[in-house]
């Protein structure tokens, strides 16, 4: 039953990365990609952008039903950068609704626009510094210490503010290839594969980056890669996919399936190696034992119970989404 | 300001805003859909303007409405860690189904805004229906989790631990129903009387078209039976909390001591240092009769509780009464309507009808936020009542004020904008639906 819930949990984990993520991504995208391309963006996303978003709200869920005390711990020690998320999601989603609905074509279309994008990067950011700071082992559980060493020490710091880069380009680059797909001429999709190819090179560089940070705060992450042999494999793959995706970015024609599906693997494979390094603990303790699924985890009958609902879910919500998806998402034959 | 009160404010500011967005969320779609079935069996432009309109602002309120969620589904951690921590296993089953409504509601709710030219019509209406039932349904789910707090069951309390945890017990808790019922109608209610009143006021205004016409009608005839059956149902709510939550009783009813019989205090004002309500109507053994369907019956009063378990009586003795007067208003003005829809129709188009119903436009959301302040005012001093008290399961962050202050700020900033964004959407009406133009 847990592995089960453990499961989902991680696939919705995936799915915000990639759905989340290209939705925060593109107002990144927009923002660097040069000319502007608010029409595009607007109509690829608007049937959609709400829909991705509830899988965060689901991760949410599952935690506090399944995990409450990593819930509460997180949203105890890392409420300022939490809060901050929501600061941006709020903006973000807003900006993005206003923009597209305000039938009065006027100057605050510049504010929304100012708001969209900074609200699309700085989101990713924090939620890049949150993962960070549970992974990092500097949360304490002695709060008698100083506000500073209980409050802001465990996500403020080189590594977390590398994983929050890392995060914003890696959103940057699903967005990138995914809005290839959606471009509406030619000089468009040139416009957005070149974008997705320096996005590629970003992100490599802030892995790399993420690696380094870490080891500069004393936590030894190529160490723990290199003990675990599935993670070697599926960073590896993610790799190797990269001159693949280059290549169908080259293209005259390019092939929007295989570029998607490419990121989406890659992805997922970067996600499942870091599962291994991690698993099966979910927020490193620095003076205490780690909180990890098992010692977190709700009584039997709460996780049956959210089992049912899960699955029950999820047999109504897969079919929802592809049918979404089709309507708005495959063009042309 | 005290962390507590920060909070305290900062839910209750999070919540009274989301709530806004929650009833337009569960009432207009299925005023979209009543509008979009009508133009699909008689054919008249003026019903597929009104839906098509509609979805326009409904757009708007639907991602405010997405967004303020998500936030409060990390509030209830930032600001009550303590609180979720033994909660979330035991509520987390209601939550785990609103989830899964909010999805279908999501995915729907894409299809009906940007699926018009691409779908068969019928097709398109059914989505309008499923995102209507998944509104109203994830409603219900999260009014269960609030009902859990007042009336907590299915888990055994044990050195400050919760074992035996049931979820589906603690679900079906003893106010689940009542709440339900009382929040879906108080969301069509307050919804559909702001719906008529606008276009009330426009016809005012602008003079009559087809438009507006219709759109009043649709709306009252929600607004209406949903008026009538509010009384009834909050009568339902009030015997329930006689018995699971007395101390919130006698806060709302403003009954320091217990009587036997008790009147029914009607208006006044709470004076906790006298312990009584001056200048209030009283209706001998009235509350005994509401409350307990026996104008002879005791009632208990706050007497009967420690200073500390006693919640503030001002506040909750305030919100209550204005609920209650709203209640009857709104249901006068539903007869009304009845009335003179089945006997008089020339009066619908006079103009002091008229005002009174652009009058009525925001009484139904105050009647919302002041019945959930007396909901959890009144649950006061306790988080999960007579378990674990509020100031136990406030975040120990110092300095929560910060966020108050910042989430209060951003809610305030896009209050303005909303509304500024509606008048801006109504100013184009005639520009781009016809039946506004005829008569
Ligand atoms: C349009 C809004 C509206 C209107 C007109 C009324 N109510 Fe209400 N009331 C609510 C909106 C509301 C609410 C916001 O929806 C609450 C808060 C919690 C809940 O379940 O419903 C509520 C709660 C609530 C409670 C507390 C329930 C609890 O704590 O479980 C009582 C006793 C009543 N109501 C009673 C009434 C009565 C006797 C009314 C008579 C006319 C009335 N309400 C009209
Ligand atoms: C949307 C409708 C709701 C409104 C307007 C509302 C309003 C409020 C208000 C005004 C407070 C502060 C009470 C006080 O301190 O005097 C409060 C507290 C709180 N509410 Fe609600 N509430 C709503 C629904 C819910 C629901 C559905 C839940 C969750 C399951 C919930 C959970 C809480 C919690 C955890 C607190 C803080 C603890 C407390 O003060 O007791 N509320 N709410
Ligand atoms: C009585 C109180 C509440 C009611 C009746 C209610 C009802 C609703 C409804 C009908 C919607 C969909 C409509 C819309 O998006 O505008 C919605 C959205 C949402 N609510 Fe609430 N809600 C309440 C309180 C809460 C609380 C306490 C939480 C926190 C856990 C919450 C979390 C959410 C979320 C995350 C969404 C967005 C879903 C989406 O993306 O579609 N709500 N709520």
């Amino acid at each position: 039953m847990l592995s089960l819930i453990i499961i989902i949990l991680g696939t919705t984990f995936l799915l915000y990365t990639l759905l989340g993520g290209a939705d925060f991504g593109a107002g990144i995208v927009e923002t660097f990609a040069g000319k502007k391309e608010e029409g595009t963006i607007t109509t690829a996303m608007a049937p959609v952008w709400e829909a991705n978003h509830v899988w965060l709200i689901l991760a949410v869920v599952i935690l506090f039903t399944g995990f409450p005390q990593v819930y509460a711990l997180l949203s105890l020690v890392l409420h300022i950068p939490l809060m901050l998320v929501l600061l941006g999601i709020i903006f973000r989603g807003s900006a993005f609704i206003f923009r597209q609905y305000d039938v009065v074509q006027d100057n605050s279309h510049k504010y929304y626009t100012l708001l969209f994008r900074i609200s699309s990067f700085i989101t990713p950011v924090f939620l890049g510094m949150v993962l960070g700071a549970m992974v990092l082992g500097r949360i304490t559980l002695d709060h008698s210490k100083s506000f500073l060493e209980v409050f802001i020490f465990p996500w403020f710091n080189i590594f977390c503010i590398a994983m929050g880069i890392f995060s914003a380009s890696l959103f940057a680059y699903i967005s990138g290839i995914f809005l290839v797909g959606e471009a509406e001429n030619d000089v468009e999709r040139k416009m957005y594969a070149r974008f997705s190819k320096r996005a590629m090179l970003t992100t490599m560089l802030m892995g790399l980056l993420v690696f380094g940070a870490a080891y500069l705060n004393g936590h030894n992450l190529v160490k723990e890669f290199l003990q675990s042999v599935y993670s070697i494999v599926t960073v590896f793959l993610a790799t190797l996919l990269c001159p693949a995706i280059w290549h169908f970015l080259n293209k005259e024609k390019n092939k929007t399936l295989y570029l998607r599906v490419g990121v989406g693997m890659q992805v997922t494979l970067i996600l499942i190696g870091w599962f291994f390094i991690q698993f099966p603990v979910l927020i490193k303790i620095h003076d205490g034992e780690n909180l990890t699924f098992f010692n977190t985890q709700a009584p039997d009958a709460t996780l049956k119970q959210l089992l049912i609902a899960l699955i029950a879910g999820l047999i109504l919500i897969v079919p929802g989404f592809i049918y979404l998806f089709r309507i708005f998402k495959i063009r042309g034959s | 300001m005290d962390d507590l009160i920060a909070a305290r404010l900062q839910m209750g500011i999070s919540l009274g805003f989301h709530i806004i967005f929650a009833c337009i969320g569960m009432t207009m779609p299925v005023l979209m859909a009543f509008s979009e079935w009508r133009w699909l069996r008689t054919g008249k432009q003026a019903y597929l303007d009104n839906t098509k309109a509609w979805s326009k602002g409904v757009a708007i309120f639907f991602a405010v409405g997405a967004v303020s969620g998500t936030v409060l589904a990390f509030e209830l951690g930032l600001l009550w860690p303590q609180f979720m921590r033994h909660a979330g296993p035991i509520i987390g089953m209601p939550f785990s189904w609103e989830g899964t409504a909010f999805f279908i509601e999501a995915i729907a709710l894409g299809i009906f805004l940007y699926g018009w030219n691409r779908l068969n019509r019928w097709v398109h209406w059914a989505a309008g229906i499923v995102v209507g039932i998944s509104g109203i349904l994830s409603g219900i789910f999260v009014v269960a989790a609030n009902a859990w707090m007042n009336s907590p069951s299915g888990f055994t309390w044990a050195n400050g631990k919760a074992i035996n945890i049931d979820p589906v017990k603690a679900m079906f808790n003893d106010a689940w129903l009542s709440q339900s019922i009382h929040m879906v109608l108080a969301a069509f209610v307050s919804t559909a009387f702001a719906v008529a009143g606008v276009h009330a006021f426009l016809i005012i205004k602008k003079g009559a078209n087809k438009f507006h016409r219709h759109a009043v009608k649709t709306a009252l005839i929600f607004g209406s039976v949903a008026a009538i059956l509010q009384p009834l149902s909050g009568d339902f709510s009030a015997k329930d909390v006689a018995k699971r939550q007395p101390a919130k009783l006698a806060a709302l009813e403003g009954l320091y001591k217990t009587s036997k019989p008790a009147d029914l205090i009607i208006g006044g004002i709470p004076n906790d240092k006298e312990q009584k309500v001056n200048y209030a109507i009283r209706i001998p053994g009235g509350l005994s009769y509401l409350a307990k369907g026996d104008a002879s019956a005791e009632v208990t009063g706050l007497d009967k509780f420690a200073k500390e378990d006693r919640p503030p009586v001002i506040i909750t003795h305030i919100a209550f009464q204005l609920m209650v007067i709203i209640g009857f208003l709104l249901a006068l003005a539903a007869v009304l309507y009845i009335i003179f829809s089945l006997k008089w129709r020339q009066v619908l188009l006079k103009k002091w009808w008229l005002c009174f119903i652009a009058f009525t436009t925001p009484l139904g959301f105050i009647g919302v936020e002041a019945g959930w302040t007396v909901t959890e005012t009144g649950r006061q001093p306790w988080i999960i009542y007579g378990i674990m008290r509020t100031k136990d399961a406030v975040s120990t962050m110092p300095g929560l004020h910060y966020s108050f202050y910042a989430i209060t700020t951003v809610y305030i900033l896009l209050s303005f904008i909303i509304v500024w964004l509606m008048r801006r959407q109504i100013s184009t009406i005639k520009k781009y639906y016809p039946s506004a133009n005829n008569k």
